[in-house]
């Protein structure tokens, strides 16, 4: 967890690129639940976060 | 002594053409090739592309050429992100995905795995099982439509002599319940074969010398699947889930031909409907925002899968 937080502090590309795909992942899964409309509603700026989060992210250093 | 080849393409060539080649550095004529294909890049992908995003925020209709084009700013994206009927097709599009995949990895690899094994009639056992995915969609969906026929349907007198359920009394293609689980099978049957073909090439891959070393080792058949054929047929089966749910997230010919969407929307996935906006009710501009959902949503999966894959790889 201590790697982890450090990774994010220092921008290294390892532990950002897993908050990207956290949020892909979870904005995938707001959009096509059938259990609540809010969360439908804002599963498309999750995801886009996540998406750019992921394109920017990928040019940090190991 | 004969000439090689390249010296006698090179002394075909006509004297002006390769005085003027002479001259261009090897960046020159790198660009030189890779020119034509940046062009059709920019002008195929990347133009329309940013066309759509542009367009996703007015209230532009293609077939109303002299009206005025407003600036809508975020209003399209708000109205399909609270509207229920398109919350309801991305459910139906998840259900499909879904189990289309989980179906398609189970059973391609199973059959993989036992046409990997030498028997007699080997070959001909996987021409016939590759058969359906040389097929035309619209073809199966149509012949799937006469099989799902209540009345004279194959598939109703079937379930009828393995459940003694009436083969009239349900239909698969007209029942609310049935009709997402008939696009499944179907899609099931035509693409399993691919993933199959897919993981067959992960298998032949394994050296044989691995699993002679594991039995020297005494390692039972069960920890040998576990711990060789699993984990080196991976990144194989990863490409071909990939490759399937990206197919299938834009799956629109053979639902169209077999269900229209329906019965009611049960089955209209999201590029159904997302075409219905956009070439039967003309709104341009909304449907080119619920494009730019669906290609975020598309891109950002592809971009975590890649990444996940090239880790397998590098295992």
């Amino acid at each position: 967890m201590t790697d982890f937080v450090t990774g994010l502090l220092r921008f290294r590309r390892g532990p950002w690129e897993l908050v990207a795909s956290i949020l892909i992942a979870l904005g995938v899964i707001m959009l096509m639940q059938p259990f609540a409309l809010w969360a439908y509603t804002y599963s498309f700026i999750v995801t886009l976060t996540g998406t750019v989060m992921f394109i920017v992210v990928s040019h940090f250093p190991e | 002594m004969t000439e090689s080849p390249i010296t006698r393409v090179a002394r075909a060539t006509p004297e002006p053409v390769s005085r003027r080649v002479r001259g261009l550095s090897d960046r020159a004529i790198a660009w030189i090739f890779v020119a034509p294909t940046i062009f059709l890049l920019l002008a195929i992908n990347i133009f329309p592309l940013i066309w759509t995003i542009r367009l996703s925020f007015t209230n532009y209709r293609a077939n109303r050429l002299n009206r005025e084009v407003e600036w809508v700013g975020l209003r399209n994206y708000e109205r399909i992100l609270t509207d229920d009927g398109i919350w309801m097709n991305m459910q139906a599009t998840a259900h499909f995905l879904f189990w289309t995949i989980v179906l398609q990895v189970l059973i391609g690899f199973t059959l993989a795995w036992l046409i990997n094994r030498k028997f007699r009639g080997n070959d001909l056992i996987t021409t016939i099982i590759v058969l359906p995915m040389m097929l035309s969609p619209a073809v199966v969906g149509n012949f799937w439509t006469f099989l799902y026929q209540p009345q004279i349907g194959l598939v109703n007198y079937v379930v009828e002599f393995f459940t003694g359920i009436p083969a009239n009394s349900f239909s698969m293609l007209g029942s609310v319940t049935l009709a997402p689980w008939a696009i499944v099978i179907v899609d099931t049957w035509m693409w399993t074969p691919f993933v199959m073909l897919i993981c067959l090439a992960g298998l032949r891959s394994i050296p044989d010398y691995i699993y002679e070393a594991a039995e020297i080792d005494r390692a039972s058949k069960w920890r040998q699947f576990w711990t060789i054929t699993v984990p080196m047929v991976l990144p194989f089966l990863m490409l071909a889930v990939l490759f399937r749910g990206i197919e299938n997230f834009k799956m629109f010919d053979l639902v169209v031909q077999l269900t229209g969407g329906g019965p009611g929307n049960t089955t209209l996935l999201a590029s159904i409907d997302l075409k219905r906006e956009a070439f039967e009710k003309w709104r341009t501009g909304y449907s080119s925002a619920y494009a730019i959902i669906l290609f975020v949503t598309v891109f950002g999966l592809a971009s975590i899968y890649v990444k996940a894959l090239n880790k397998v790889k590098e295992r």
